[in-house]
């Protein structure tokens, strides 16, 4: 067979582009081979049809929507209008917008100190003949699969000014213990210990998951050649497990930011705290939902997106570097 | 150890008195057991209506994920269409978006339906997953061709190629799937406080969200409606954590 009878080509031109760039003759791969036969007619059609209306009409027109909507102003009877930038002037100029990106920054930084907890709690749990090494894995997961409104009530708990259990333990240190809940920056460092605590579990499986797939034999090979512990953990460990920690630190970021469930559940829906505690999806949510400024609400939204665009790009920036953890 | 402390912590309130929840140097262990705190979470709240909800959002969201996101994976892995790579685009395209950016709209379109406040509204936008889609067709291409061809040559239509040679071999990974949706859908705070207003109308994640701020809290009833809330989900993940664990630490996704 030559390329001028492969029936989907064209023939190729004789001079085209000289002897090297004749098209390769490749066997007719299933998928040809199949649509020579008469394809899969409507079948895909039928099988892709359910999902991908749903996505269309709940996922994608939605995002073209908002989209629009941050460009239109909701009137007092439901309807809007457009009004161009006005939205964006007005959230760019808010306290409110610099506050909760802000808040939520801080929120990220503290729940990003999990992973180096998450790292050498790894490699306790990679060393050979650790007892109960499973239940571990289950006692670290558990804050993570754990209704998060549920964990809170208990976490409130603990945090109450009068009668919670850390300002028990703080006072045996010395130390007079804030109103935690109901003091603005404090308030979003109890959240962010809580964050921190739920999340540990999925750091932890990642990386550990990284550390096994180390060949022990480097270490071997390293020992022979009298590394010390540090040595084998700088230019082993550090170099082979740092995939596995930017993936971490990418994934804490994106889901840092969308701050809301935890925050809600801890500080509740109507703390005179809240306006100083806000994260970016609380401010979103109160103007979307609470104070039904959609448009505005859809301008919060844009930020959001584009913060968590530049995280994903540079993810895939990076994505050749770190190696899926299956 | 520390992870597992405010589990234990909440059990043990759950079982006090309120006196002793809120007793300034804290009560460790009650004086005695409280079990009727238990007997009054299904009394003094809209406990087994919330559960009820969350069980039936859970459940629908689940299967209807399970059926949506095999089909889809499967044609877009192993079947050839026109526009398919571009509508495999635009479904993972919604991965990279978060939520805030489409929940507006989801709400206006769930408040257009009249499904505000009710069980439809709650479980509408859930049943169709890009996560999901994305899963089961990486488990798809994964799978050897000659199964198909040799099908094929037999006679078999697409979908009893479908059904009866590639899905029961996907089984791992449609657990995977159904693992990740009940954990999302059984947990998930933001759409239920948006679409319900009525307590007797929320799923158990928003109800409970509901409790707090009240002044005249009791606290032990509430400790131990949160665990009840919780037991569920810990209970599925407790049994089946190996593949819990693994899958989502594969997944790689939240």
């Amino acid at each position: 067979m030559t390329t001028a009878e492969h029936p989907s080509g064209p023939p190729a031109p004789p001079f085209a582009g000289g002897p090297g760039r004749v098209r390769p003759i490749l066997p007719p791969s299933p998928a040809k081979n199949n649509r020579r036969r008469g394809g899969d007619g409507l079948w895909p059609w039928l099988f892709i049809a359910p999902l991908v209306l749903g996505i269309a009409v709940f996922y994608l027109w939605p995002i073209v929507q908002t989209v629009a909507t941050s460009f239109t102003e909701t009137g007092p009877f439901g309807g809007s209008t457009f009004s161009g930038i006005e939205n964006y002037v007005e959230l760019f100029t808010d306290p409110q917008l610099y506050r909760s990106l802000g808040n939520t920054l801080l929120y990220t930084a503290i729940v990003m100190l999990g992973i180096p907890i998450a790292v050498y709690l790894a490699s306790l749990l990679n060393l050979p003949g650790l007892r109960f090494a499973s239940l571990y894995r289950v006692l670290f997961f558990l804050p993570y699969v754990a209704m998060p409104t549920a964990v809170a009530m208990v976490w409130r708990l603990i945090f109450n000014g009068d009668f919670g259990l850390l300002n028990y333990g703080l006072g045996f240190l010395g130390i007079d213990g804030p109103y935690w809940i109901s003091t603005p920056v404090f308030a979003m460092v109890a959240v962010a210990i809580v964050g921190l605590w739920s999340s540990l579990g999925f750091s932890l499986i990642v990386l550990a998951a990284g550390l096994k797939n180390i060949p022990p034999e480097l270490y071997e090979a390293a020992e022979l050649d009298g590394a010390t512990r540090w040595g084998q953990f700088r230019f082993i460990t550090v170099p082979l497990l740092s995939p596995s920690v930017f993936f971490v630190t990418i994934v804490t970021v994106i889901s840092s930011f969308q701050l809301f469930d935890l925050l809600y559940a801890i500080l509740g829906s109507s703390n005179p705290v809240l306006p100083k505690s806000m994260s970016l999806v609380y401010f979103f949510y109160r103007e979307g939902f609470v104070n039904n400024d959609k448009g505005f609400a859809a301008a919060i939204a844009m930020v959001i997106l584009v913060i968590i665009g530049i995280v994903t790009l540079l993810q895939f920036r990076f994505q050749k570097k770190w190696v899926q953890s299956d | 150890m520390v992870m597992a402390f405010p589990f234990v912590w909440q059990i043990i309130m759950s079982l006090s008195t309120n006196a002793e929840v809120q007793s300034v140097a804290p009560v460790f262990w009650p004086a005695e057991l409280q079990w009727s705190n238990y007997v009054e979470v299904f009394e003094r709240l809209p406990f087994l209506g919330q559960l009820q909800n969350s069980v039936i959002i859970t459940v629908v969201r689940t299967l209807a994920q399970i059926l949506f996101c095999t089909l889809a994976g499967y044609a877009f892995a192993r079947m050839r269409f026109r526009g398919r790579s571009v509508l495999l685009a635009l479904v993972l395209s919604i991965l990279m978006v978060p939520s805030q950016v489409y929940l507006l709209s989801q709400y206006q379109i769930v408040q257009g339906l009249g499904l505000l406040d009710s069980l439809g509204g709650l479980v509408l936008p859930g049943l169709f997953s890009a996560f999901g889609t994305y899963l089961m067709r990486t488990a798809f291409l994964a799978m050897p061709a000659e199964l198909e061809e040799a099908a094929r040559l037999d006679g078999a239509n697409p979908f009893q190629i479908f059904w009866r040679i590639m899905l029961p071999l996907a089984r791992p990974t449609m657990s995977v799937l159904a693992i990740t949706t009940v954990l999302w859908s059984w947990n998930e705070l933001l759409w239920p406080l948006v679409v319900t207003t009525y307590s007797d109308r929320m799923p158990l994640s928003a109800g409970l969200a509901t409790l707090i701020g009240d002044r005249t809290t009791d606290y032990p009833v509430v400790m131990a409606a949160s665990l009840l809330a919780m037991a569920p989900v810990l209970l599925l993940f407790i049994l089946l954590q190996r593949r819990v664990i693994d899958g989502l630490a594969s997944s790689g996704l939240k």
